[in-house]
């Protein structure tokens, strides 16, 4: 607690709370589209680029037959077994790698998903085509806010000139019809310009200030180097490393809980060297020797892994806490993970592609307020729900389609202050 | 005609002046600006102080925006396979100190005790505890623990060193004994560890010895009963329940289970009203005689005037000396006739240490049927077999050379004993004299070596409180410090090597038969016994007679008499130096972080004490000094209804040294020392004292002036059994009545009396329920609720200015009946207890002045209040008309992101107790620890209903609220609670306890406070009643009531 670490964060926020106001609001499709898509795709395909699966942008027109790509995605190994061409074409091209199947996606869900995916790489048509190359998802709109901001800048120029223009063109009349006019004052001294000038200055220094403060404490994007180099691409990512393995205290705790040493070591004591995955590199671009990393993995158990014996010199590993809430909030992942069957990626951003963890959302009260007011509970599925007798009438009498956090109290201050 | 009036000052009942002034403002302290220091005086003018707030404030954001402290997280290197960080883990244990035995449950969160409950298995508290129980977790983390063993005040660096000390030392005894002094010990395995260290030591001894003796009983049932021991009391059989001073639901015996058993008989079943008759006879006004049905009072020394009176009343035998008192012989005629009227299902109790009274006693429960049905000898209390005398012969022996070594565990003779210098004087003359205490208290400082023994957190262990009855101690931590178990050491002395956990785990493997059984009965925590049938003892006669000849030609008392009393709260003084036992107010006097001399209101007139005006609304009171059989003591005085004119009484267990810890150091006065020995046993009250006023003053910190209702009187409710019989609608009727004005067709306020929507609540819906007539006013719920919610203490200096911090507070009420000439007639006293704590207000008054919305209405009709949101305008305790919530005027946690924000001088030692590291490991980490400048109160335990919802989540299922015994959600109250007093849950739910009790089981009995303002709390009260002729009623007061009612009737906001 005594070290500081730097963290220039209010610029980004800045930009961003800007460009939200911006921007077009998405459709409610799309943004289920995404959630859906960051919680079954995500962790193997990309918008882009090929992962363990193939970029997904374009997937609608090389797949013509939609039932097909229905078909494929509930269950790709049955329609490999039918022979049809693209579905073996793809089995082959991707090393022969089994796509998921996920049985419980309907063919809305996945028209959803596409339809997300449609959106997701194209540029917002508001835009004139320029796009982002920050990852945040609505970063794209920041450069119309600077197309913005230079157009303003152009249009203030214009209209002082054509205020000069004016104040000129006065000037001479009154020559001409010979009026006594006052010596003219330069517009650097001119009251009205520098009052302007004034409440620009304020306003934005207000604005900036405003969402400065707001932005203290809050540290999203922060990445610190942690003593090893553990990484989640490798682990979740690549091996597929279910995320409860090792943060099983997702399911049962408040806390989802580093797991202890010997839980790392149920896998490494057999495997000892990185060797077969991709290079891997630091955020500055430093290469980094994944065996070596195993090494301090060893060093920290207290194992000889010439002798295969543990030394009884181990100690705990020290991680940076990357994801911290004030004292003042009580957060529940068991609530989360267990009761409210929230995938892990919806808050921690898509993690298994982190080589070293960042912080993918701000935390701030608005984030998440904002997904307690769009997010449903399980609400016919888990039976504590029965007692909302009232919701439930609602539902079958068709007054009501589904039940949001928020609409069972879940915005009240209680909830998460206490 | 009678006015009834109901009280919690005197200023209140005379509704004096200085009362009316002090209600007046809504925080009774000026506010904390200095004088001569408002903003009009002000040096700096405002504009530099502009410049320095903007300076400041810049310079804060410029310091704070780009940087932030790099937090570390540390997994366990290796995972004990059944923990998970986060989820709290309870362990089944048994607190014991003095002797007393409460089996309990203890909640570990990531390692470490935060929080007793009670044991719900246990036969006999069946879940219950008291205020000292649901402390004790404080006193693991007690600052003024010892940490290591010592010899000659010296650290000694290991066991073995100490233990080779010690025996060479044993070594050099020579003939001399070795004695054994502890208190009374209950447990099965420790006896054998001692019985072990007995034989290795021939010659030695082993004493028991209590602070607060039944001795006097133990006596007299060796010579009526034949068995030194004492019997079951079983207050739940008892129809007729007469007490002679015994406060068996504070501080007498077994008082956990008393209580139970009391609440049983005393639960009014609307069908069928019958309920206990409860007579107390006694000379101050204590916890029980509160609770009393009828109470009469006299001089300590006519105790056995009174026994032998009843005796005599019972018998039939005519009275030879007549009481003078014409009450008070009333009064023995009613109680007589009570207990002959029912026959088999009476008892008679008493509290006195005379063997002769406690005979006669026994003589009258053999005459009302007692023995064998109310007194049960089949399961025998273990918890008190110290015996006076051999205290008394012990300290002879010391003084005389005799013993030669002197081992003292959980006994602190050189603090409570009746002569505390001779055993001072006598310890000097024993060569080996080692201490197993806790802490460096009075006698472990004057011995040679001390090995402090386990907290019982930290221990193994076991204890038999009645025969049959055991329950296990486990450690729920590894010991804190350098400490090892006393029957370890024990062992080791006596030559076997086995550690007591092994001792202690073979001695209940081979008694229970198997490992599995030994482990089910650990996890239990306690072994019970098939119920039999109650056994009765063979009763002789012969000593009665004696003992009624001793007892009238007893000396009489002089003009005035001093009676010892232990508090609810401390209890002999063990735990004084824990905070939060100190800043519990006296169910009683409601004084906080004292003891004091208290006397009736005639004495202090005598006294030249002026009950005026001023009395009650200042907290400074006169002191006067005490003079007894050679000692004299200065005390402060409170004056009381409800006392004998001529007593005096005063609390043990106050005045400890400076090494008991910081918080027991320096509060209140020593008065053991004013216990003597008559010969036999104990005497815990002296005859004749000489007392005079000092002119002195002294602050005496209480808070019966605080939170008053400002002249509301609809608070409490109170009725006669025969009232609730002839018309069980009365209070019904009543509310009927408050509804006429605003809800004419339907009845209800909800629907037609206010502008507001009617929420529907659509989930579950809190509610509480609070049973006047079960609540006995002990304050196991205070200290529950403290331990649970972080609630913070804030010392005496801060209690004087009316800062105290409790979440729930127990209204003590004083009932007294006005005749038309305007005097009180302060003999027949009514008290009534009233748990009050946030009612969470459907319509609450405090929702709607908060200018930042920090304090709101949940959709489970919890009024919710968010600390960071709050800003401290306290306009929501202004506006409270129950004055439950706690303005946070100093940082008494230590909470605040500003260093040195708590000044050392002006907060109290115990202050920063409880904010040492060692300290702080208590908090609750599911709840927030508030700092300076926000309101806090009682949130209805909402982290255990996020908890207990997020279980039913989990498993899939609805949430259980109590319907057919399955809970997933209590509060810290209900489960302290050792009457079950209090009853929550989700009043949605028609089967859930809560809802019947309001809907089907009590309709006659359910009030809400102060239910005219229609601010519909969430939290409901049933009536207390009482089992008397005399008129208690509401019919009176209802007629009073209602008039003002009419004038008062409020419209809500």
């Amino acid at each position: 607690m005594t070290s500081l670490r730097s963290f220039p964060g209010n610029i980004p926020c800045l930009l961003l709370t800007a460009s939200l106001l911006l921007a077009p609001s998405s459709s409610l499709r799309a943004q289920d589209g995404k959630q859906l898509f960051n919680a079954k795709c995500a962790s193997c395909h990309a918008v882009d680029k090929n992962l363990v699966g193939p970029a997904l942008k374009g997937v609608e027109d090389r797949w013509p037959d939609r039932d097909k790509l229905y078909a494929w995605i509930n269950n790709s190994s049955a329609l490999i077994k039918t022979g049809y061409p693209r579905a073996v074409e793809v089995y082959n091209q991707f090393n022969k790698i089994q796509m998921t199947a996920f049985p419980e996606l309907k063919p809305a869900d996945i028209d959803a998903i596409l339809g997300y995916i449609a959106t997701a790489g194209t540029p917002k048509p508001t835009e004139g085509g320029a796009t982002g190359a920050a990852p945040t998802d609505d970063s794209g709109s920041s450069d119309s806010g600077l197309l913005y901001g230079i157009l303003t800048l152009v249009l203030a120029v214009v209209a002082l000139i054509l205020l000069q223009v004016n104040s000129n063109l006065r000037k001479m009349t009154d020559e001409k019809e010979g009026a006594e006019t006052a010596e003219p004052i330069p517009f650097w001294r001119n009251k009205a310009y520098i009052a302007l000038a004034a409440i620009i200055l304020f306003m934005g220094g207000g604005y900036m200030t405003f969402q400065s403060a707001q932005g203290l404490g809050r540290s999203k994007n922060y990445q610190p180097e942690q003593p090893i180099y553990y990484s989640h691409t490798v682990h979740a990512g690549i091996n597929q490393i279910s995320c409860l393995y090792c943060h099983g205290g997702a399911q049962d705790s408040k806390h989802a809980n580093i797991p202890s040493v010997n839980v790392c070591m149920n896998c490494h004591m057999a495997i000892n060297e990185y060797a077969k995955g991709p290079k891997l590199y630091r955020e500055d671009g430093k290469e980094v020797d994944g065996t070596a990393e195993i090494r301090k993995l060893y060093q920290y158990a207290g194992w000889n892994p010439d002798t295969k014996t543990y030394t009884g010199q181990g100690k705990p590993i020290e991680w940076i806490r990357i994801h911290n809430l004030p004292d003042h909030v009580y957060f529940n992942h068991a609530q989360h993970v267990k009761a409210g069957k929230v995938q892990c990626q919806t808050c921690h951003g898509e993690i298994q592609k982190m080589g070293e963890v960042y912080q993918a959302s701000d935390l701030s009260m608005g984030w998440c307020i904002n997904c307690h007011r769009e997010t449903k509970v399980q609400f016919t599925d888990n039976k504590y729900y029965s007692i909302y007798e009232k919701f439930h009438e609602d539902i079958k009498n068709k007054r009501l389609d589904s039940v949001t956090v928020e609409k069972i109290g879940g915005t009240e201050c209680q909830k998460c202050h206490y | 005609m009678q006015q009834k009036k109901y009280w919690q000052n005197l200023g209140e009942l005379k509704d004096s002046d200085a009362y009316r002034d002090s209600l007046k403002d809504e925080f009774a302290e000026e506010l904390p600006q200095e004088a001569g220091s408002g903003l009009a005086e002000a040096t700096a003018p405002r504009r530099d102080f502009l410049k320095y707030v903007g300076f400041s404030t810049a310079a804060a954001m410029a310091a704070a925006s780009c940087e932030m402290p790099v937090k570390k997280s540390i997994p366990y290197l290796n995972k004990p396979e059944n923990t998970i960080p986060g989820v709290a883990d309870y362990y089944a244990s048994t607190w014991v100190q003095d002797g007393n035995a409460v089996p309990v449950v203890v909640k570990v969160r990531d390692g470490r005790p935060i929080k007793i409950e009670g044991n719900e298995l246990s036969s006999l508290t069946g879940g219950g505890t008291s205020a000292q129980v649901q402390a004790s977790v404080l006193d693991l983390y007690d600052m003024a623990r010892l940490r290591f063993p010592i010899a000659d005040g010296k650290e000694v660096t290991s066991f073995e060193a100490f233990d080779k000390m010690v025996s060479a030392a044993m070594a050099g005894i020579g003939s001399t004994k070795v004695v054994l002094l502890t208190s009374s010990v209950s447990s099965p395995t420790t006896l054998a560890a001692i019985a072990k260290f007995l034989e290795k030591h021939p010659g030695s001894e082993h004493i028991q010895y209590d602070a607060l003796s039944a001795s006097g009983m133990l006596l007299a049932n060796e010579s009526t009963y034949g068995r030194k021991a004492i019997p079951a009391h079983r207050f739940d059989k008892a129809k007729v329940i007469v007490s002679l001073g015994a406060d068996f639901l504070g501080t007498w015996l077994n008082p956990v289970e008393f209580s139970r058993q009391y609440a049983a008989g005393r639960k009014v079943v609307q069908s069928n009203p019958e309920m206990s008759k409860h007579i107390q006879f006694e000379s101050m006004l204590s916890l029980t005689g509160a609770n009393a049905d009828d109470r009469y009072v006299h001089r300590p020394s006519e105790t056995g005037a009174v026994a032998l009176a009843l005796y005599n009343a019972v018998s039939g035998a005519t009275e030879a000396k007549p009481l003078a008192d014409e009450r008070l012989k009333k009064g023995i005629a009613q109680a007589a006739a009570a207990l002959k009227s029912a026959q088999g299902a009476a008892l008679v109790v008493s509290g006195s240490n005379d063997p002769d009274v406690q005979i006669l006693v026994n003589a009258i429960n053999e005459a009302v049927g007692a023995n064998g049905t109310t007194i049960d000898w089949s399961a025998p209390l273990n918890t008190r077999k110290g015996s006076d005398a051999d205290m008394a012969r012990l300290i002879t022996e010391m003084k005389d050379g005799k013993v030669g070594a002197l081992l003292v565990h959980g006994v602190n003779p050189a603090y409570d004993c009746f002569d505390a210098k001779g055993f001072a004087d006598g310890l000097k003359k024993v060569a080996v004299s080692v201490s197993f205490n806790d802490r460096e208290d009075e006698t472990t400082e004057l011995c040679k070596y001390a090995i402090p023994d386990h907290h019982y957190l930290e221990s193994w262990g076991d204890a038999e409180a009645r025969a049959g009855h055991v329950s296990f101690q486990q450690p729920t931590i590894a010991p804190l410090f350098k400490t090892r178990a006393f029957q370890t050491s024990l062992l080791l002395w006596s030559g076997d090597a086995t550690n007591y956990s092994d001792f202690f785990k073979a001695y209940w493997v081979g008694k229970l038969g198997s490992q599995e059984a030994f482990d089910k009965a650990l996890q239990d925590g306690v072994l019970t016994p098939q119920p039999g049938a109650a056994a009765a003892a063979s009763f002789s006669a012969a000593e009665v007679v004696p003992a009624a000849n001793r007892v009238s030609s007893a000396k009489k008392g002089g003009k005035t008499e001093l009676a010892l009393y232990a508090k609810v709260s401390l209890g002999s003084g063990k735990s004084a130096n824990n905070p939060w036992l100190q800043e519990m107010p006296d169910p009683i006097t409601k004084a906080t972080w004292d003891n004091y001399a208290m006397i009736s209101y005639a004495k202090a007139k005598e006294l030249g004490i002026a009950i005026d005006d001023n009395y009650e609304v200042e907290a400074t009171k006169p002191t006067i000094r005490v003079k007894a059989g050679g000692r004299e003591l200065t005390l402060p005085v409170l004056a009381i209804p409800g006392m004998h004119p001529d007593v005096i009484a005063v609390a043990v267990g106050y005045g400890r040294s400076e090494k008991a810890g910081k918080a027991a150091a320096n509060v209140g006065t020593n008065v053991y020392p004013l216990v003597s020995f008559n010969g036999r046993t104990f005497d815990y009250h002296v005859a004749d004292v000489a007392c005079e006023r000092t002119g002195e003053d002294y602050l005496i910190a209480y808070t019966q002036t605080h939170n008053q209702y400002e002249g509301r009187k609809e608070v409490v409710r109170e009725y006669a059994l025969s009232e609730l019989k002839s018309h069980p609608k009365i209070l019904l009727e009543q509310r009927e009545k408050l509804a006429e004005d605003y809800a004419k067709k339907t009845g209800d306020y909800r629907v037609e009396g206010t502008l507001y929507p009617n929420y529907p609540y659509p989930g579950p819906k809190w509610g509480m329920s609070i049973d006047l007539n079960t609540c006995t006013g002990c304050g196991a719920c205070t200290v529950a609720c403290t331990a649970e919610n972080n609630v913070a203490v804030v010392g005496k200096s801060e209690v004087l200015r009316n800062h105290e911090m409790h979440w729930l507070r127990i209204d003590r009420y004083f009932a007294t009946y006005r005749d038309d000439s305007g005097k009180d007639d302060l003999d027949s006293l009514n008290v009534v207890f009233m748990p009050m704590m946030c009612q969470h207000c459907d319509n609450a008054p405090c929702e709607n002045v908060c200018p930042v919305n920090a304090t709101n209405h949940s959709s489970e009709g919890i009024n919710q209040m968010t600390y960071n949101r709050c800003i401290g305008t306290r306009y929501c305790a202004n506006n409270c008309p129950f004055k439950v919530r706690r303005f946070n005027w100093a940082d008494y946690t230590g909470a605040d992101s500003f260093p040195n924000n708590q000044e050392e001088g002006k907060l109290d030692p115990a202050v920063f107790q409880m904010n040492d590291d060692l300290t702080r490991m208590v908090l609750n980490p599911d709840v927030t620890v508030r700092s300076r400048g926000v309101i806090e109160k009682c949130s209805f335990c909402v982290q255990r209903l996020q908890e207990g919802k997020l279980k039913a989540k989990k498993e899939d299922r609805p949430l259980e609220t109590g319907a057919e015994g399955k809970w997933d959600v209590r509060t810290a109250c209900q489960q302290a609670c050792p009457t079950n007093a209090i009853v929550f849950g989700n009043v949605n739910d028609p089967k859930s306890p809560v809802s019947k009790i309001r809907n089907e089981e009590q309709t006659a009995r359910v009030f809400y406070s102060l239910e005219q303002l229609h601010v519909l709390p969430n939290v409901s009260y049933l009536a207390k009643v009482r089992n008397t002729d005399r008129h208690v009623g509401l019919a009176a007061a209802h007629a009073e009531g209602h008039a003002e009612g009419a004038d008062k009737a409020e419209p809500a906001h």
